[in-house]
């Protein structure tokens, strides 16, 4: 064990950041694989919101596991950021990143931070309503109307209203953007803290750049689709 | 070639410091960076100047001594060199070079562009070594066969002349390279296993208290490097240090 | 002239060293604890003698004038380490790397040590394998050889190019396991400027701290000086910038001998110069020469041509080359020593055939081995009729594979591309077989200080062999220093720690401050370097490659004035008590200067031609071996060895007679 205990020593902090990058891509594409049934059917979309809203173990276990693994990453991310600049104190004058390191690379920080607001956006737009309709307000039905059983599930209807307004949209998409560039260089940096690297992993390699490009463009195709379609 | 030279300047570790602007003529493009530092030298100390203060030694590109971080790069433009084995004819006449020296919390300055790198040595006091006594009664050397890859690949690893370009170049100033190459060149070896778990756990340990920052991955460290330590050294660094930690 | 002991024990000489071990004084565990030695310098053989003595159990304190111990110039050495393993089954034996040896030095080394030094060599190759040293090794995992020049079997061993970095990071990561231990005392940026010598003994030193300029006194019981060779007398060579003269010289001045200043090896494979403002000189390996081949236009229109750029010599036909090494020495070749080709060299381009603009280069052309080994490839992998430009891809990896990093070096350097067009070379200065003087416990003339590794003159003779230097450097590191101080130190486990407050360190350190302000007050008109350009020239054009007793006695009397200019019109920047690189140079180029006189008297005195020493008055003038060098085995089968009187020509010769019982003294023929 280190000398140093738990997440002290600079290479468990970074598996840290590692362990919990990992457990949001996971959750990242369950997130993509629900929300791109609602290009196809509504009523899909609409089971699988109310399984996931509804199932104990979604609920009361995998939920708070995935924001303690959120604000984890954040945390430990801003902890990372601060400590870094530390250990440099005097700024170079001529400094020539791009020479030898991605942009993404060199700017997960502000990347990370733009989806930190993100995800912001995103509770005041869906988690807190959902939270105010099941805890204040005491309906658990998920119905649109929950005085009529026959009104069908709000969720797919939830999803269309909140994309009809361009500039959230834009938003939305602007936001992928940066979940693409974090992601262009995270999904690798995670394998190489976890001591994957070596020549079995070229394919790992294009693998997460496929990861990085494609999700954040499918959750960019799900929301103009709905904008352009409801 | 004329050039203009923007260089630090730095009395001692207690100063200040600052960017001073020095022009030069008469620079063939067949010296070396540090030569037409010796020629804007001698033209200072001709002139009863301070001459600049850098650190050099075998100007061969093998003793790692000389650290300079030149229009914003580690060991300046070129690939897989150091600064002495840099040359002007990577530079145009008229062009303005900015000379910086390496810059960490774990490289404090002493002069100009001469920094303190004795943390390197620390770490590798607290486990850059196999205990084994210098009797030379040790086992024949052919006695335990290494596979040609290992060996080829410890090889590389230790090939790192310690110079702290990884650190000066990393923006987090992180020493992950210079520790994982040795970590690595002894993980490969048989004769550097026995001791493997100790030895990655205290040089990490030490490698912190020093003062570098954390690897975020960036991959600078591996393309500024004069001999080109690969990345894949970390990531079994990281590795050591999970299994020793497990 | 007084005749030296050389305390070479007495037996057969495949015995002496065992023998010898058993019989001599050893210090108990408990007393080692209350010993202290410095060791000045820690490249291969300070750095080895440094954790060697350490793990036995004395205090050691370890100084230099580098920022850390891995930077020692050692690290630059090439292309590999001899050892008589014979694991090639070549037929090599210790007896044949001791014969090589003292044949390849011209007969001019101490036989006992020159065997000793074979019989632990391959202790060595043991120990540094144990030590995690990545040496290379072929597919069955074992350790692969190559062979270099001088010699007739493989049994250099090798890390690619980087042998001596390996080695070194070897030595320093064993003393890096002392100093975690507290065992060892590094002191980096620290410069030797004395030896403290009380009731005749070594006691101590005096050094510059360089990054504060504070001046400290150490005292120890026993003084090694491991401070490599004095190659920077010449300004242009192979050493490092720091590579410098002063803690020999030091306890030069002190009491202990210089023998045979003027053994100088002149690397015959070099990067040639390229201008005014060249500042040191780039080595290419000589393993370069296993597959390369030197050679010179034959006629004197084509030099021309080339130098003006008319030609190419690669538009130069077989008939038009003249390979001069292959045309003289049939035997051996682009393989001859060192010395043979470095003065063969030299002898083409004073006839005028150098290929640069300077006149000074010769080709070392890789295209045969390129288009041999492309051949063998392509038969090997079955492409039976490859067109010409795939043989010679081909063969282009495999030179790749053998000698990427020495190529990549030298097309970094020069801007050409080596594996196209022929590599320019030159001989330049590269090591010094001369040194203190040393008897067979490598104990100088003042008792209790040692001399290690180049610094010390003994197992090379004339001439040093290829990849001996790193075997020297560790021989008497880790196998012999070791055993043979205990002997000296077994006399001091009563003495007690040595105080630094007696009147001889005061003296001391105050003759090294006054000397260091005298530099600082001059405030003359010229810079250190040029004083130094200037004594590189005088030696390399009169004390150089090959000398006469004319340029000799004009070298001596120039090196005489340019020293007083030095010392009248040197300036110095900058304070005392700051990181000063200038005010470090003048102390050295001061040391330099001195050396320089001692150097050309030394070879004034020796008229014979030996080894790296060629005198052109000293030639074979008929027969087979018409114009080679010619030795005088009835009048200079001897060490020189100068003690120092206050003036370098004007110092006290010794002499050691050397006998040779087990070698008969030949002519060197490589024909």
């Amino acid at each position: 064990m280190s000398k140093q205990g738990l997440l002290s020593s600079s290479i468990a902090r970074k598996v840290s950041m590692a362990l919990s990058a990992f457990f949001l891509m996971f959750f990242l594409l369950q997130h993509f694989a629900i929300n791109i049934t609602s290009v196809f059917s509504g009523d899909t979309f609409n089971e699988l919101s109310q399984f996931m809203g509804t199932n104990f173990v979604i609920q009361y276990v995998m939920q708070p596991i995935l924001i303690l693994g959120v604000v984890f990453h954040f945390v430990m991310g801003f902890i990372l950021e601060i400590k870094n600049r530390g250990a440099r104190d005097v700024q170079y004058a001529k400094n020539n990143g791009s020479a030898n390191s991605s942009w993404m690379s060199r700017n997960m920080i502000y990347s990370g931070l733009a989806i930190l607001a993100f995800i912001v956006l995103h509770f005041i737009d869906f988690w807190i309503p959902e939270l105010n309709t099941k805890f204040v307000q005491g309906d658990m039905s998920g119905l649109i109307d929950p005085a009529n059983a026959e009104s069908g599930l709000r969720y797919f209807e939830e999803l269309q209203h909140k994309f009809v307004h361009p500039a959230r949209v834009g938003a939305y998409c602007l936001a992928f953007v940066f979940l693409a560039l974090h992601l262009m260089h995270g999904f690798n940096s995670a394998f190489q803290s976890m001591g994957a690297n070596n020549k079995y992993t070229k394919g790992l390699k294009n693998f997460g750049t496929a990861y990085a490009i494609l999700i954040p463009a499918g959750f960019i195709f799900i929301a103009l689709f709905h904008h352009f379609n409801h | 070639m004329k050039l203009t030279l923007k260089i630090w300047r730095q009395k001692n570790s207690n100063d200040k410091g600052k960017i001073e602007t020095y022009p030069v003529d008469n620079v063939s493009e067949h010296m070396s960076f540090l030569e037409m530092l010796d020629v804007l030298n001698e033209g200072l100390v001709a002139k009863g100047d301070i001459p600049v203060a850098f650190d050099h030694d075998c100007r061969e590109g093998i003793c790692g001594m000389c650290s300079m971080y030149i229009n914003g790069e580690a060991h300046g433009p070129d690939r897989g060199v150091t600064t002495c084995q840099l040359h002007m004819r990577k530079f145009n006449d008229g062009d303005t070079i900015y000379i910086e020296p390496f810059r960490a919390k774990g490289f404090p300055i002493i002069k100009d562009l001469v920094v303190d790198r004795s943390a390197f040595d620390r770490i590798q006091h607290a486990g850059g070594f196999v205990s084994v006594n210098t009797s030379g009664n040790t086992q024949d050397a052919n006695a335990i066969p290494i596979p040609k890859d290992d060996a080829d690949n410890a090889f590389d690893a230790a090939t790192c002349i310690g110079c702290g370009a990884c650190v000066a170049t990393c923006k987090n100033a992180s020493a992950m390279l210079y520790v994982s190459a040795k970590v690595s060149q002894f993980s490969l070896l048989p004769q550097g296993k026995v001791e493997a778990k100790r030895r990655v756990l205290n040089m990490v340990d030490q490698m912190d208290k020093e003062g570098f920052g954390n690897c975020t991955n960036t991959g600078a460290c591996e393309v500024e490097c004069p001999k080109g330590i690969s990345l894949e050294n970390i990531a079994r660094m990281n590795r050591e240090y999970l299994k020793a930690s497990i | 002239m007084a005749i030296l002991d050389s305390k070479t024990p007495a037996g057969p000489i495949k015995d002496k060293w065992t023998n010898y071990k058993n019989q001599i004084n050893v210090v108990n565990p408990a007393n080692k604890r209350a010993i202290d030695v410095i060791v000045v310098g820690t490249g291969l053989a300070g750095g080895s003698a440094s954790a060697s003595l350490a793990e036995m159990g004395y205090n050691v304190k370890a100084f230099a004038f580098q920022d850390s111990p891995r930077r020692a110039h050692s690290i630059a050495a090439q292309g590999g380490i001899n050892a008589a393993k014979n694991y090639q089954n070549d037929g090599d034996s210790v007896y044949r790397l001791f014969y090589d040896t003292v044949k390849g030095g011209d007969y001019r080394s101490r036989e006992a040590n020159v065997y000793r030094l074979a019989e632990v060599s391959a202790n060595i190759i043991d120990q540094c394998v144990a030590q995690g040293v990545p040496f290379a090794r072929d597919y069955g995992g074992l350790l692969d050889n190559r062979s270099f020049g001088g010699v007739l079997v493989s049994r250099t061993f090798y890390a690619k190019g980087q042998t001596g970095q390996q080695l070194l990071l070897g030595a320093y990561s064993a003393m890096n396991r002392q100093i975690g231990k507290g065992k060892i005392k590094m002191h980096t940026r620290h410069e030797m400027l004395e030896l403290v010598k009380v009731d005749g003994k070594a006691r101590g030193i005096i050094t510059r701290n360089l990054v504060t300029g504070e001046i400290d006194r150490h005292s120890a019981h026993a003084v090694v000086i491991a401070s490599g060779g004095y190659g920077n007398v010449f300004f242009l060579s192979t050493n490092a910038m720091g590579s410098n003269v002063t803690a020999a010289w030091q306890i030069h001045k002190k009491g202990a001998y210089f023998a045979n200043p003027c053994y100088t090896q002149i690397h015959p494979t070099c990067i040639p110069r390229s201008g005014d403002y060249q500042s040191k000189l780039t080595l290419m390996s000589e393993s370069l020469r296993n597959d390369g081949r030197i050679w010179v236009p034959k006629n004197m229109d084509d030099v021309m041509a080339i130098r003006k750029g008319t030609k190419k010599p690669t538009d130069l036909s077989e008939d038009e080359r003249d390979y001069y090494l292959e045309r003289r020495y049939p035997a051996f070749g682009n393989l001859v020593p060192r010395d043979v080709a470095s003065r063969a060299a030299k002898e083409r381009c004073d006839e005028g055939y150098g290929v640069n603009e300077t006149g000074e280069a010769v080709y070392l052309d890789f295209k045969a081995a390129i288009e041999r080994y492309g051949n063998e490839t392509a038969t090997i992998s079955g492409e039976k009729n490859a067109s010409l430009d795939r043989i010679k891809e081909l063969g282009e990896k495999v030179i790749e594979n053998k000698y990427g990093n020495l190529f990549q070096m030298y097309e970094k350097i020069t801007d050409e591309n080596p594996y196209k067009t022929p590599m320019m070379i030159y001989p330049a200065v590269h090591y010094t077989m001369g040194g203190i003087w040393v008897d067979y416990n490598l104990m100088t003339t003042i008792p209790g200080c040692y001399a290690a590794g180049e610094a010390n003159f003994s197992d090379h003779g004339a001439n040093r062999l290829g990849a001996s230097a790193l075997m020297q450097g560790l021989a008497d590191g880790y196998f012999v220093l070791p055993y043979t101080i205990g002997d000296y130190l077994a006399n001091d486990i009563r003495t007690g720690p040595i105080s630094i407050d007696t009147p001889e360190f005061v003296e001391a350190e105050k003759s090294v401050t006054e000397r260091l302000e005298k530099f600082i007050n001059n405030k003359g008109t010229k810079t250190v370097d040029y004083f130094h350009r200037i004594l590189g020239k005088i030696m390399w054009d009169k004390v150089g490659m090959a000398r006469n007793a004319e340029g000799l006695k004009a070298a001596i009397e120039e090196i005489k004035s340019i020293r007083e200019e030095f010392h009248k019109d040197v300036m110095v920047p900058g304070g005392m008590f700051e990181l000063n690189p200038e005010l470090e140079k003048a102390a050295r180029v001061s040391d330099f200067l001195e050396l320089g006189e001692l150097f050309a008297n030394d070879a004034l005195m020796r008229e014979e031609s030996c080894g790296g020493h060629f005198r052109e008055e000293s030639i074979e003038l008929d027969g087979e071996q018409k114009g080679e060098a010619k030795r005088d085995d009835t009048n200079y089968a001897h060490v020189a060895a100068w003690e120092w009187t206050g003036d370098p020509s004007k110092s006290n010769l010794h002499k050691e007679e050397l006998t040779f019982n087990d070698i008969e003294l030949k002519q060197r023929s490589y024909k």
